[in-house]
Formats: C-alpha cells, sequence, structure tokens
C-alpha cells in the first residue's frame, strides 16, 4: 500500500501525533511524508528519523504559515498527480481541516479520529468514537483514496533511529492567489498542551470552596468567588508543574470565570488520553467524562462520595483537596527527586 | 450582512446513548440543537446586531427538525429553511457538505456562512472545511473573535499552540468554538414569532441537484467495553499521610 502521512508542524516542530501517524502508516507498508513549510528541511531528516521511506518536501515562503487553502491546494495537486492508496493525517486543528478539504478536491470521504485500524489488502476498516465516546462505530470508505486522521495518543510513537535516511523529494507549493493571511499568534500561557500531555490535573468547581480563605476587600460575591477559585488553581497548578503536566479544568470552572476556555476538557472542550488525569473538585458529569474516560490512570480527590467521578477513578480520596493537594505537591516532590 | 447558519439537530448531550439491534437509540432522551451550534447562532445574530443585515437558519432533516430552526427564530433569526428529502439518510461529511453549498448557492448572494465547531453526534468537524472548500470561500474554522471592515475579516481561530490571527476577504465560512460570549436564550417575542413563521421546504429537486453519494459506511456500531475499574479510596490519617500513601499508589503504576 502506498501511504502518504501529513506531517503538522508549528514553527518547524513536528506536534507528536504526526509521529504516531508515520508509525502507523509503516506498519502498512511503504510511507511517504509530507512535509510542508518554510526553512524546513530539517524536519524532512526528522522523519526519515521516525520512519519515513520517502519525503515530499514543499519548502515554500508561501507555506511559511499554515492556511487552510495554500496547504490544501498543494496537497491535493500530489496527490492527484501520485495517486497514493491512503493518506493519513494527525486529528489535529490542522490536520483535521485539511484531511476534509483534501477529500473534496479528490472527490473522497475521511474517517476521522480513529482510534484503531485493521487493512484486509488495501481496504482499511477503523475503529472511532462517536457521541463523545458514549460508542464506538466501525467504519470503512469505498472511495479512493482512503483518508484517515488518527487520534493523538492512540497509537504508539515510533523510536527514532538516528541518522536513518530515505528519499528527499522537493515539490512545488500550490501557486495562486489566496487571500487570507495570518497576522500573527498569541500563544497560551499554559506550557504543555493538553491534547499531547501524558499527565493532566484537572480543577472544577470545587476549587473555589476553600473556607479559609479571605478574599480582599471591595469585591463583589461573583468577585469573590473567581478570585477564591484562582487561589484554588494555584494549587492545581503547582501540582501540574511538579509531574510536568497540563492543567485542565470542567466546563463549571471555565463558565464560572475561573480559567479560560482552552482548559476546558469533555465533550464541548478537549477529549484527553493522558497516562493519568488527577480530577480535583471535579464531580465528573457525563459530559466531562465523555473527554477523559480512555486516560489510563484516573485520580479523584472530591469532598462528595457520591460523585461519579470515583466510578471512573482507579484511586480516590474523599476528602478536602485544599489540605491534600498542597500535601500531594510535596510528597511528589519529594519522591521525584525535585 | 446576509448571513446564513447551518445547523443540526442531535441527541442531548446528557442522553444515555447505547445500541439497541445493531442501531443507536437515545431512550425518550430530548432531541436538542447541537449545543455548538448555538454559539454559532450566537454568533451570526452578534454580527447582524454590528452591521444590519438578516440570518437564514438551515438544517437537513424530516419534520421533526422544525423544532431546532424554531429555537434558532426564537433566538433571534430571521428565517429558516428546512432541507428535508428521502434520499438525504445516512449521509457522510462530505454529501452533506454538497447539500448545504447547495442551498447557500441558492439563497444567493450570501455573505457570511456559520456552523458549530462539530456535530456532538458523530463528532466529525468537517462539515463546514468541506461546505468552504465546495463552495470556494475561505474557511474560518474554529473562531472566536470575528471583526469585519467592509469585505475584509479578521478572525482569532483556536490552535493547539493558542490562537492564529488570520485575515481574509468575505464571503466566507465561519466554524465557531466558544470564548467571545455565550449563547442567548430564546425571547418571549422571539418564540412568539417562532411559533407563526412559515418554514419553506426545500427537496433535493428544489435546491436543484442530484442525491449526494456517501461513501463513508458505519458497518457497526459497539457499546465501548465499560471500563472494569473499582475505585480504591485512600483513606485515614493527616492529609500528608493520605498524600504519601496516594503519591506511592501512582508511583507504582510506573506511568509518570
Amino acid at each position: 500500500m502506498n501511504t502518504w502521512v501529513f506531517i503538522d508542524q508549528f514553527k518547524g516542530n513536528a506536534l507528536p501525533a504526526s509521529w504516531e501517524a508515520l508509525g502507523v502508516g509503516k506498519t502498512l507498508g511503504n510511507v511517504t511524508a509530507l512535509v510542508f513549510g518554510s526553512g524546513i528541511e530539517a524536519l524532512a531528516k526528522t522523519a526519515f528519523e521516525y520512519g519515513a521511506d520517502e519525503v515530499l518536501l514543499a519548502d515554500d515562503a508561501a507555506l511559511a504559515e499554515y492556511r487552510a487553502e495554500a496547504f490544501t491546494t498543494t496537497l491535493s495537486k500530489l496527490a492527484a498527480e501520485r495517486t497514493p492508496d491512503l493518506l493519513l493525517f494527525p486529528t489535529t486543528t490542522r490536520g483535521r481541516e485539511l484531511a476534509g478539504m483534501v477529500a473534496i478536491d479528490l472527490k473522497t470521504g475521511v474517517m476521522v479520529d480513529v482510534t484503531a485500524l485493521e487493512a484486509a489488502g488495501d481496504k482499511i476498516t477503523v475503529t472511532r468514537p462517536i457521541y463523545g465516546g458514549k460508542l464506538l462505530t466501525k467504519e470503512t470508505c469505498s472511495s479512493k483514496p482512503q483518508i484517515i486522521t488518527l487520534r493523538g495518543r492512540a497509537f504508539p510513537k515510533p523510536a527514532q533511529q538516528a541518522g536513518k535516511s530515505g528519499t528527499l523529494t522537493k515539490v512545488a507549493a500550490a501557486t495562486g492567489d489566496f487571500p487570507t493571511k495570518v497576522e500573527g499568534y498569541t500563544t497560551s500561557e499554559s506550557g504543555v498542551s493538553l491534547a499531547d500531555a501524558g499527565v493532566i490535573v484537572s480543577g472544577g468547581r470545587g476549587v473555589s470552596n476553600n473556607p479559609t480563605l479571605t478574599p480582599p476587600a471591595g469585591l463583589d460575591e461573583k468577585q469573590a468567588e473567581i478570585w477564591r477559585a484562582q487561589q484554588g488553581f494555584v494549587l492545581v497548578k503547582d501540582l501540574a508543574s511538579v509531574l510536568g503536566a497540563a492543567v485542565g479544568a470542567s466546563r463549571a470552572a471555565v463558565d464560572g470565570g475561573y480559567i479560560p476556555y482552552p482548559h476546558q476538557v469533555g465533550q464541548t472542550g478537549k477529549v484527553v488520553s493522558p497516562d493519568v488525569y488527577i480530577a480535583l473538585g471535579i464531580s465528573g458529569a457525563i459530559q466531562h467524562l465523555a473527554g477523559m474516560r480512555t486516560s489510563k490512570v484516573i485520580v479523584a480527590i472530591n469532598k462528595d462520595p457520591e460523585a461519579p467521578i470515583f466510578k471512573l477513578a482507579r484511586y480516590g480520596v474523599v476528602g478536602d483537596l485544599f489540605q491534600i493537594v498542597p500535601a500531594l505537591t510535596a510528597a511528589f516532590k519529594k519522591k521525584m527527586g525535585k | 450582512m446576509k448571513i446564513v447558519v447551518c445547523i443540526k439537530q442531535v441527541p442531548d448531550s446528557t442522553a444515555k446513548i447505547v445500541v439497541e439491534q445493531g442501531k443507536i437509540s437515545w431512550g425518550d432522551a430530548p432531541l436538542i440543537m447541537n449545543p455548538w451550534d448555538e454559539y454559532a447562532v450566537e454568533a451570526a445574530l452578534q454580527q447582524k446586531e454590528a452591521l444590519g443585515g438578516t440570518i437564514t437558519v438551515v438544517t437537513i432533516g424530516d419534520e421533526s427538525t422544525r423544532e431546532v430552526l424554531k429555537r434558532a427564530l426564537a433566538m433571534g433569526a430571521d428565517d429558516a429553511i428546512l432541507i428535508s428529502d428521502p434520499a438525504l439518510v445516512n449521509m457522510d461529511t462530505q454529501a452533506t457538505a454538497q447539500v448545504l453549498a447547495a442551498a447557500i448557492r441558492k439563497i444567493g448572494a450570501v455573505d457570511m456562512a456559520f456552523f458549530g465547531r462539530q456535530a456532538i453526534d458523530a463528532d466529525a468537524g468537517l462539515v463546514p472545511a468541506q461546505t468552504a472548500r465546495l463552495l470556494g470561500w475561505p474557511a474560518l474554522t474554529l473562531s472566536s473573535v470575528i471583526k469585519i471592515e467592509g469585505s475584509n475579516v479578521r478572525v482569532e481561530r483556536g490552535i493547539e499552540e493558542g490562537r492564529q490571527i488570520v485575515t481574509t476577504k468575505l464571503p466566507a465560512v465561519f466554524s465557531m468554538t466558544k470564548d467571545f460570549g455565550e449563547p442567548r436564550y430564546p425571547s418571549f417575542m422571539g418564540i412568539r414569532k417562532a411559533s407563526r413563521l412559515e418554514i419553506p421546504v426545500w427537496s433535493l429537486a428544489g435546491l436543484g441537484i442530484p442525491a449526494p453519494a456517501s461513501v463513508i459506511a458505519w458497518p457497526e456500531i459497539i457499546t465501548p467495553p465499560s471500563r472494569e475499574v473499582t475505585c480504591e479510596f485512600i483513606t485515614g490519617g493527616s492529609p500528608e499521610e493520605i498524600a504519601e500513601t496516594l503519591a506511592n499508589k501512582i508511583l507504582a503504576e510506573k506511568v509518570l
């Protein structure tokens, strides 16, 4: 099978799910990595080290920033000329969008956010979650090429083999007048991206309930609640920092104004699948559980013993998170030699 | 400003969804407007308030889907179109996009088409970008803050690394995430207006397109195996002792 894998990169750094997709491609035969950008030949070398047999490198100022139209047109033209059997993308924001738009150009379908796949000859059957993970569906595509986006952390990242090389083919970027221009970026304050995180520490409504705090004078009731919650999130962030973890939140915490939306985990936030998920003061609404239920080890600290989060948790503590979390942070700091 | 919002009816997000005889069932849970689409309607209303114009909401489905159109009308949309045809069943995203692109063309002279970022049933999140591609319009997916000046657009898009700030020209397709305001509730006046308004039904013949062929199939739908976990509760002692035990348990999992 002639498989292509799109390497999603930002400022020259590939998102880890790109390498996972390359690993999946390798299990099916020869793999061509697509590296698009400007001044990114180094990334082509890395793609060989992660297993690519060939790299199609479109290195052009027009691709310096991700723009849906320029990337789609470049990719669709290459695929129309070289007719791959299978296109793999990581399910990242760019990967998902590009897969959908390329499918329109190539008159085919997309199997999106796939968590498992099996091949019988050239025909792929995938499994993917639907209804926020409440169900799984098998899925097939009757047209060619088959296009699949793979959920991050659902497949192993292949080992990097230093010095391995392959065939580097330089290809042209699409020319054309694309009206979309990138003005710039505002980067998120959190250091670790939720989607890639091996460990996530999340806070919910419960982090605003510390009775021992006295808010500064002059705040109204809502402002005082937010102030309390922000003190609570300091504990969440301290624990996350010791564990090298990303900071998540429940919808209640986001809607309450405690923490910005990009941190939200759940059906209307991010779907995550870390090795360890620590839920602090989160009761576990069904929409939140949908976003984190595939985490390997779930730990919950909550004052309510009936909280639904404990049904998914491997370890639970019924108690006061304001006392236990700082102690837990201190314990990890000591044990992990920090 | 001529604005279209494409919306979808889905089972309530709190519904217990199961597979019965190979078919998806949500029991007696209510059908609602896809929660993300409420943000799309809100974004359209904010643009209309800033710039003037009209909002047309569009959905694909049977007669029961009129309810979500009425909700959008009650929130403040001006008119609604129900696209309904016996051939429009089990559509994949590219087929759906073909129907919606045809509807947007037929409505004519549309400046902005709004979508929610994804529907909470099939969770694909592809239709907005695919519709944009079919129309040949810029795809501004995962948008939050939108500013329009003349035919110039500036949006903030949510990406893994934070936000990407993009400029482009109208007409354009927008898929909305959160972070620019919460969807408003229908007003009493809006509900009255919605109950009286005629909602035209467009068939495929009316759209002037053949039934689009779907290429994606769902041969088997399964209820995921439940997680066989019994929670081990850490009890007893001071917070420090509990924390010590918990940290040891987590480290023993060898996943950190």
